[in-house]
């Protein structure tokens, strides 16, 4: 239980945006919450992540209460990329992803080591030298992400590390949505506990262990996507008539609408 | 457009600000040489105290503090303008947004209006009734915007530039009332302080700008890391660890102090805070690890060259040295934002 969330509730400025939301994140695991828009994804984010303090229930990470943690140290082991970046300074890409290794201390030279990998990793590294206001979004987006890529790099020794995802394929074309998914699933092998939003309930099969379902505030359904991702589901949640059918090659569910 | 290397341009900067200092001592009202400015140093470091000139006069009691009072000032105006550019994520910030130099010239108006009888005869180790009533003006006006920002939540940024915003129309009308009240001779006293003038600096207002800058130097390269990361927003700030309240707290304590100084000891300085961090963030990159002191030095030299051209223009009379910071400086970065435009 590296990142849990118990009975929370969040009320906010009149209406209740969570209501007794129960989720675990494991390291080594990812969970892909899903949900229609409005449904709570990213208030739930945002609690986890400690942006908000939620009205009941309490968050504890690393067998600690998450406000407990000293800032620096949570930067250590969670990393968040949120949806949208307000950067609008010329940074290149490569100053962007120094910024994530801010919270540790291992030196120049092994920094910029790990900022070169990240940036190849998110096949960016053509724009190194670039500046952040001058690229695509999509090509943003990677950058972004490999900077949080690099804060969860080497292990913590403090605890077991979390990344944060709210949305990452928003802004991808089908090929860096591909790689994106492989590069979590990579992270999630080396022990990394990955817990995202996503939209693509078909992305979120093939990726995720386990999956999270939002709907009004509540939790509709979490489990395995082979589990949660019903007929009836999907038709009480998203209003979608849809059909389940079987990935030809991976054998996960594949949601046809 | 292309930078270039942080390294270099630090160096460059570095060694043209003592290179325009000497020069600055040779010119004014009275012109004195390169060789007479060396003998009478040599004179005044080695030989008994007794045989002061005319020349060691103007060179040490006169010229010297108000270079060095120009250096300091334009270095914190440009240092603090690269912070709040940073802590505002907006290049268009400056010092004067967080009400400091509105509050700063209603403190000061107020003064002249009020004690015009006592304004002049100097108070204090040459620290006027003017400056004092600058200094407490700004830093008041600085608390209230930060108050009027600052919730249960923190404090908001954008509700900082808003209130920063209304203090100042505020501060403006204040004036406009306080100067309408006025008879000739305190109007005139009001506009020349609001044009900024270092032609009253004196090694006691040296000594005080010099403490003020060396605390504000030394704190700010702690948080140029944090500035760095705050340039992609509080939250994205807070989860790389930064404890985005405190930084912020100092960091607008640090400038309200160091403009508040500036402002009670020079008059309104105009442009450097603005101008030369974007200048310099345009030529180097936003990193403030380097922006902070490459901005500060910029701003020195642009001083302390604008406050020598002030010197002699107009000669035998002087000009406010902020009309000529304004005069200097809009030409370059217009050519600068061209420059941009073209290769974008």
């Amino acid at each position: 239980m590296t990142l849990r969330a118990e009975n929370i509730s969040l009320h906010l400025s009149g209406f209740d945006l969570l209501r007794n939301v129960s989720v675990q994140v494991e390291a080594g695991e990812v969970t892909a919450i899903v949900g229609p828009n409005g449904a709570g994804k990213s208030s739930l984010l945002r609690v986890l992540t400690g942006e908000l303090a939620p009205t009941k229930g309490a968050v504890s990470f690393n067998q600690r209460d998450l406000n407990d943690w000293p800032v620096e140290q949570r930067a250590q082991m969670l990393a968040v990329l949120p949806q949208h970046s307000l950067l609008n300074f010329p940074f290149t890409a490569h100053e962007v992803v120094a910024l994530g290794r801010i919270p540790h201390q291992t030196g120049t030279l092994k920094d910029a080591e790990i900022i070169d990998q990240a940036l190849q990793l998110v096949d960016a590294e053509y724009l190194q030298k670039r500046f952040y206001t001058q690229m695509s979004g999509g090509e943003k987006q990677r950058v972004q992400l490999a900077r949080v890529l690099a804060q969860v790099w080497l292990p913590c020794k403090e605890g077991e590390q979390i990344l944060v995802l709210d949305e990452p394929t928003a802004a991808f074309d089908l090929a860096h949505q591909q790689l994106t998914l492989e590069i979590v699933r990579q992270l999630a092998e080396k022990g990394v506990g990955v817990v995202m939003v996503l939209h693509d309930l078909n992305l979120a099969a093939r990726c995720a262990d386990k999956l999270v379902v939002f709907d009004g505030g509540l939790v509709a359904a979490q489990g395995t996507p082979e589990e949660v991702l019903t007929e009836q589901l999907i038709d009480q949640v998203f209003g979608v008539k849809a059909m389940i059918s079987r990935h030809p090659l991976t054998n996960k569910p594949l949601v046809i609408t | 457009m292309r930078r270039i290397s942080s390294a270099w341009l630090i160096a460059i900067l570095a060694i043209l600000l003592p290179v325009i200092v000497l020069y600055s001592m040779t010119v004014g009202t009275v012109s004195i040489s390169m060789a007479e400015a060396f003998s009478a140093a040599v004179d005044r470091l080695f030989s008994s105290t007794d045989s002061i000139g005319q020349t060691q006069v103007i060179l040490f009691d006169i010229r010297l503090p108000r270079i060095l009072l120009a250096l300091l000032v334009g270095a914190i105006l440009a240092s603090t303008g690269a912070v709040m550019q940073g802590l505002f994520r907006n290049p268009l910030a400056d010092p004067s947004l967080i009400g400091v130099s509105g509050g700063a010239s209603v403190g000061a108006s107020l003064m002249i209006v009020l004690a015009s009888g006592a304004v002049e005869s100097g108070l204090l180790m040459g620290l006027s009734l003017v400056a004092l009533g600058a200094f407490f003006g700004g830093f008041a006006a600085t608390i209230l915007v930060y108050r009027l920002a600052t919730s249960g939540i923190g404090t908001s940024v954008t509700t900082m530039l808003l209130a920063g915003i209304a203090i100042g129309a505020l501060a403006g009308a204040l004036n406009s009332l306080l100067s309408y009240f006025a008879d000739n001779d305190m109007l005139r006293q009001i506009s020349l302080w609001q044009m900024g003038n270092l032609s009253a600096a004196n090694w006691a207002k040296v000594w005080i700008m010099a403490l003020v800058s060396l605390l504000l130097l030394v704190s700010f390269p702690r948080d140029s890391r944090a500035l760095n990361a705050l340039l992609l927003g509080e939250s994205e700030a807070r989860h790389l660890g930064i404890d985005v309240q405190r930084v912020k707290r100092r960091l607008i304590v640090l400038t309200a102090l160091g403009v508040g100084v500036s402002v009670a000891l020079a008059g309104m300085v105009g442009f450097v805070g603005l101008v030369i961090p974007h200048v310099i963030r345009l030529l180097i990159g936003p990193d403030h690890r380097w922006l902070i002191p490459g901005s500060a030095m910029a701003g020195a030299i642009l001083l302390v060259v604008a406050d020598s051209l002030a010197r002699v223009v107009v000669l035998p009379a002087e000009l406010p040295t902020g009309i000529l910071t304004a005069l200097l400086g809009a030409p370059f970065f217009i050519a600068l934002l061209l420059q941009q435009r073209r290769e974008v």
